[in-house]
């Protein structure tokens, strides 16, 4: 039955269809409803790992187990798996083996754009592109044939507004391949001889897989015009549709790595004028110039952001539809800490002690944001805690004394645990805050090593992260509560004064866990509200001041850090 | 002809619902359909913005400026935020009740006055209402949104109410569904 189906749900529909019975993955948006999609199909054994390398290589040692398996994360976690996935290229597989990974073109939820078809050509790898839910779901079962037929592992890549798109698809049953037997083959170790020969083999497969593609249904034409002929994939496919319609013909892209040679080359022979519209890098179009056609692309069409049929319309020249704008500019809504957010009282008290904050990913780095403005920079999952150690030994003890590194509970998992390793190791005193809120927060509450629970919400081992630390040599390890700012900012200060190396857990738990148990929200008494403004120096959205403040009870969740705020003691508790 | 339907409201708002029933409905009525949104990060009590678009066949998933047959507003502010998108003659049917930004909370800005009333003086054919005491009499103050979704019905004659009420049942939880219908009825009838 048809049903509107949100692309990575329709990846995860795909998947369950292909007899996938493992998939593991690491939560980041835009590839999250992947996963969690997937597990609501009891026959698939999903999990979370701690990262995205870890991801892949159990994906891939259940696909050696000999059933078929997939992992799912976003782009820049792909460059965290990298290193498995150029050598499970040359191994080759015992089952079907497909990673998804999303790009972020826009970087609506992301630290960088880069375009993860530069992996598939460098790992040597197919990759599909699906265009909206439907193809996603069609892709993910041909992947799985892809895989096998080449002995290769797929890589099937959405975008923002494929990932996140809802369109029509219609489902399918489920076929499960049986098991295949694991056998030992001396050709699986990686070195020397093996490796040669599987070099080798690689190479012979993308001259098959190159064939392939010249005549495979993945790729198409639309015929249109002869005038314009348009080379595109994904969602810009869409664009291209929606803005042209049969005033071009198109050759769509399914399969983006390889790239055909003939097909392409035919089809340049027969219009006028070629252009191709790929988001981000200019990899089909180098492709084309490389195989000698005249082609137009980021000439015309931009390789940062997102493309939309407006971009089209101007870049092409068209009429676009009139638009109007009020003159007066209007205050920008960007995201904020939720009312109660533990981190809120970290970045409080670091703003205060006007300390170097070295950031990393996940809902705290809204700490950057005003009014706490209290993060210096990020870079990538687990940076906060090596670039910390780096930095202080370029600034010895003044930078040791003045300077933290902040890490989330489900990135300290990720990779903050090599850095944190390292500074003990190679001694700097630095100091790390470990915000553990007890999730992953930014991507919509996924479990990790450090909660206790699996995906599915059920009770697993629980990485104890003061034992950890102190296993890892640090002998300076507490724990604060983040809700208490006098209690905190000693912890910080006597920290960062230390002639030791430091981790100060911040534990308290994201108040949009379900089962928080929440405080009876605050209220302002007026008459004892002096206008002084103080509370509104940490950035709370439940609190809005007209004259006086006053806390909207709908969002209020007794956290207590206006309390703590207020020389006048005007935040009241209600009255029983 | 494609269609477009402009979600706009602030994060936490409901409007995942919003997109979520008319989703149902449009396909429940025949058309196809793309629904999309960005998840993440902009969730946060950020500007948050969805587009429903229906018709024989959709191509692209997104609504460009000018574009916007309807604009359903959870916020004035995320209105006006929105004009750009409006096509000549298409109507935004908005909630009045404000949500402050933190650039305002703070005061490093104001919240601009009247915008109700210089969105219309730029043309625009605006339905305003304040949804949450329709939402309370209803029984739940989470309802604004059914309620808004009510007044939007208006704006389809070719969609019977009927089939409004059929997608309403389909997405929301059953022990909510009577409230959740006459909240739909007084924004109906607003």
């Amino acid at each position: 039955m048809k049903q509107l189906m949100l692309g990575n749900a329709a990846v995860a529909r795909g998947l369950y269809e292909a007899g996938v019975r493992v998939i593991s993955s690491y939560p980041g948006t835009p590839s999250t409803e992947i996963t969690e999609e997937a597990a609501k199909f009891p026959e698939i054994d999903c999990e979370w790992a701690p990262n995205e390398k870890v991801a892949l290589e159990v994906a891939h040692g259940a696909t050696l187990g000999g059933v078929r398996a997939a992992c799912a994360m976003k782009h820049v976690g792909l460059n965290v798996a990298a290193d498995p996935l150029f050598t499970i290229s040359y191994q080759g597989l015992n089952a079907g083996l497909v990673l998804c990974v999303a790009d972020d073109p826009g970087m609506h939820s992301s630290q960088n754009e880069q375009d993860s078809r530069h992996y598939a050509i460098a790992a040597k790898c197919p990759m599909l592109e699906p265009s909206d839910s439907s193809e996603a779901l069609a892709f993910a079962k041909r992947a799985f044939e892809l895989s096998e037929t080449f002995n290769t592992p797929v890589l099937l890549k959405m975008c923002t507004r494929v990932a996140h798109s809802q369109s029509v698809v219609e489902p399918g049953a489920r076929v499960v391949p049986p098991q295949v037997p694991y056998v030992k083959d001396p050709m699986k170790v990686m070195m020397t001889v093996a490796s040669r020969k599987a070099h080798e083999r690689v190479e012979a497969r993308t001259l098959a897989l190159v064939e392939f593609a010249e005549t495979t249904d993945l790729n198409r034409i639309e015929w249109g015009s002869r005038k314009l002929g348009i080379i595109t994939s994904s969602t810009s496919y869409q664009y291209a549709r929606e803005v042209f319609g049969d005033g071009a013909s198109i050759f769509k892209l399914g399969l983006v790595n390889p790239l055909p040679v003939k097909a392409l080359q035919d089809f340049a022979a027969q219009v006028e004028r070629l252009v191709v519209i790929e988001e981000l890098d200019p990899i089909i179009e180098n492709h084309c110039k490389a195989i000698g056609l005249q082609v137009e692309g980021k000439s015309l069409l931009p390789i940062c952001g997102e493309f939309s049929q407006g971009l089209l319309r101007e870049r092409f020249g068209l009429e676009c539809p009139p638009s109007q704008a009020l003159e007066e500019p209007l205050p920008a809504r960007p995201p904020v800490m939720c009312a109660g957010c533990p981190h809120r009282g970290v970045f409080y008290t670091l703003k205060k002690l006007g300390v170097m904050v070295y950031g990393d990913i996940g809902c705290y780095t809204l700490g950057a944001v005003a009014p706490l403005n209290a993060m210096d920079l990020n870079v990538c999952m687990g940076a906060s805690c090596s670039g910390l150690h780096g930095f202080n030994k370029a600034m010895g003890r003044e930078g040791e004394k003045h300077s933290v590194g902040v890490i989330g509970d489900s990135t300290f998992c990720h990779s903050g645990v090599t850095g944190i390793m390292d500074i003990c190791y190679n001694a700097t005193n630095s100091t790390i805050i470990v915000l553990d809120n007890s999730i992953t927060g930014m991507t919509g509450h996924q479990q990790n090593p450090s909660t206790g629970k699996n995906l599915r919400g059920e009770p697993a081992a629980k990485v104890d992260l003061e034992a950890l630390c102190r296993a890892m040599g640090f002998t300076r390890v507490r724990v604060e509560d983040p809700y208490d700012l006098a209690a905190f900012e000693q912890a910080v200060k006597e920290e960062l004064a230390a002639e030791a190396p430091s981790i100060i857990i911040s534990r308290r738990s994201c108040v949009m866990i379900k089962g928080v148990v929440h405080k009876p929200p605050l209220h302002v008494a007026a008459d004892r509200c002096r206008s002084c403004r103080s509370c509104m120096k940490i950035g709370c959205p439940a609190i809005t001041f007209d004259g006086k403040a006053s806390i909207d009870p709908t969002l209020c969740v007794g956290c207590g850090l206006c309390r703590q705020m207020c020389a006048f003691d005007a935040f009241r508790e209600a009255e029983a | 002809m494609t269609k477009n339907i402009l979600i706009v409201g602030v994060g936490g708002q409901g409007t995942l619902l919003a997109s979520k029933l008319l989703g149902q409905l449009l396909l429940s009525q025949g058309y196809d359909v793309k629904v999309s949104e960005v998840h993440g990060m902009s969730q946060r009590g950020g500007s948050v913005t969805t587009y429903v678009r229906y018709g024989e066949a959709v191509a692209s998933p997104v609504i460009d400026r000018g574009e916007a047959d309807c604009i359903l507003s959870f916020e004035p502010l995320e209105a006006a935020r929105a004009l750009p998108y409006l096509k000549q003659g298409g109507v935004i049917v908005t909630n009045t009740a404000r949500t402050a930004p933190m650039s305002v909370i703070t005061g490093a800005a104001q919240y601009p006055e009247d915008l109700v009333e210089k969105l219309r003086a730029k043309g625009a054919a605006v339905e305003a209402l304040d949804a949450l005491p329709l939402a309370e009499q209803a029984g739940s103050s989470k309802a604004v949104n059914v309620v808004l979704l009510g007044k939007l019905s208006r704006h389809f004659p070719e969609i019977p109410e009927q089939a409004w009420r059929a997608a309403l049942t389909a997405v929301v939880p059953a022990k909510l569904e009577a409230v959740n219908q006459t909240a739909f009825t007084l924004g109906r009838e607003a």
